[in-house]
């Protein structure tokens, strides 16, 4: 099943600038694990040694925080739209 | 009538708006906190007042002394205002991609400013806030992204607000910004009422900060980790500039009210929340009033370029 990411501009030359791509992928691991495997640069970006989510990343399904869903474990299907972003101030 | 004696007696004890016209769903109220209403026009007033009492009490600020403070604008204009009025300078750090409704009302109630640059957002001007205050130990640094004043006026005084005038209230809906609406608010609904729902509404920020070198520059607020932000909210989502839009220009047209962009945004959850839930209440905060993002074309433009200049400011 492919799913479109969005990418955040920080995030981009880790993946030889493209803004979006397509992963397959069942679950928001799998496909963090498919971005990871196409793009090797990006797993100290996207992750923490222990494999979790790094703390000032956000990732969204549909525009939704996966970390107040099901974390990595949070299904999608055709049609989904998963978006990375950075995690920044507001105030 | 009361006669008020200071501006900032007069911030809080906002009133609230029924906007069920805009629900989704017949067996879901929503409900408006108009904080707009506070005198320097913005939810920030609160936690202002909240911080700069409290720095007072602690000796931490003392007559004549300059405060310096990052802002995205909000929160940099009511300390401006309190500031103005109780004799002390003040520096605001803004990104320079704030609207310039924003930059004049900083100048209006007398703050210096300093930019930073717009591509890396607020983050920029947290950083550059806490070199400055690093080097001008002199100076009152009372940092509202990790300063407890800032959720505990809304512990202290929104929470218990909404509470008193909706008791029924089944979920909370509000911007997440520094985080402390929502930790304040949601800490003291949910002590009192376990059940309610505290959902998070933020703009897609981070999309396009390019001044960002790698995530490590990202940022959380020391509130939302000390307030335990992740086990309080419950959930948490993006809506994006151009459904703010939609859904400010709703508030106009359904409503008669005439509120900023992220109170748009806010009642896109909202509406959200409504639609997956059988019956309940819903109220969100209305964080400030149209005003400010006039030049933005918000309501005046056609969407695709109101959409297209909002994506260029910050509105949260």
């Amino acid at each position: 099943m492919s799913i479109s990411v969005r990418l955040p501009t920080v995030l981009r030359p880790h993946a030889n600038g493209e803004a979006r791509l397509d992963v397959d992928g069942g679950t928001v691991g799998e496909i963090i694990d498919g971005i990871v495997r196409k793009f090797p640069g990006m797993a100290t970006n996207l992750l923490d040694q222990d494999g979790s989510l790094h703390r000032f990343v956000n990732v969204y399904v549909n525009d939704e925080d996966v970390r107040y869903l099901e974390k990595m474990e949070t299904a999608v299907v055709d049609g989904d739209e998963l978006s990375i972003l950075p995690a920044v101030a507001g105030g | 009538m009361t006669v008020y004696r200071g501006i900032d007696e007069l911030i809080g004890e906002t009133p609230i708006l029924d906007v069920s016209q805009l629900s989704p769903n017949p067996n879901v109220q929503i409900l408006a906190k108009l904080e707009g209403n506070n005198p320097a026009g913005s939810v920030k007033d609160r936690i202002a007042k909240a911080m700069i009492d409290d720095a007072e009490k602690k000796g931490l600020l003392t007559p004549g002394q300059t405060i310096i403070e990052p802002s995205s604008g909000n929160t940099g204009i009511a300390m401006a205002m309190i500031a103005s009025q109780r004799g002390y300078p003040i520096i605001v750090v803004v990104p320079e991609s704030v609207s310039v409704e924003r930059r004049q009302l900083l100048e209006i109630f007398g703050a210096e400013i300093i930019f930073t640059p717009g591509e890396q957002g607020s983050n920029g001007s947290v950083r550059v806030a806490q070199q400055m205050a690093a080097e001008h130990p002199e100076w009152a640094f009372l940092y509202q992204y990790g300063n407890d004043s800032n959720p505990r006026a809304h512990y202290e005084t929104t929470g218990p607000e909404i509470l008193r005038d909706v008791p029924d209230i089944s979920h909370f809906v509000a911007g997440l910004g520094t985080s402390g609406t929502l930790m304040g608010v949601g800490s003291y609904l949910k002590e009192i009422k376990k059940s309610i729902q505290i959902w998070a509404v933020e703009p897609p920020a981070g999309e396009n900060v390019e001044g960002l070198r790698s995530l490590e520059d990202g940022f959380v607020p020391p509130v939302f980790e000390r307030w335990g932000g992740q086990d309080l909210l419950d959930r948490k989502m993006i809506v994006r500039p151009r459904e703010s839009i939609e859904c400010t220009r709703m508030l106009v047209k359904e409503a008669g009210l005439f509120a900023g962009i992220s109170s748009g945004a806010a009642l896109a959850g909202c509406r959200k929340a409504a639609a997956q839930i059988e019956s309940g209440v819903i109220v969100f905060v209305v964080c400030d009033y149209g005003w400010k993002y006039l030049s933005t074309g918000a309501w005046t433009s056609d969407l695709d370029s109101a959409t297209a200049s909002t994506e260029k400011i910050i509105y949260f």
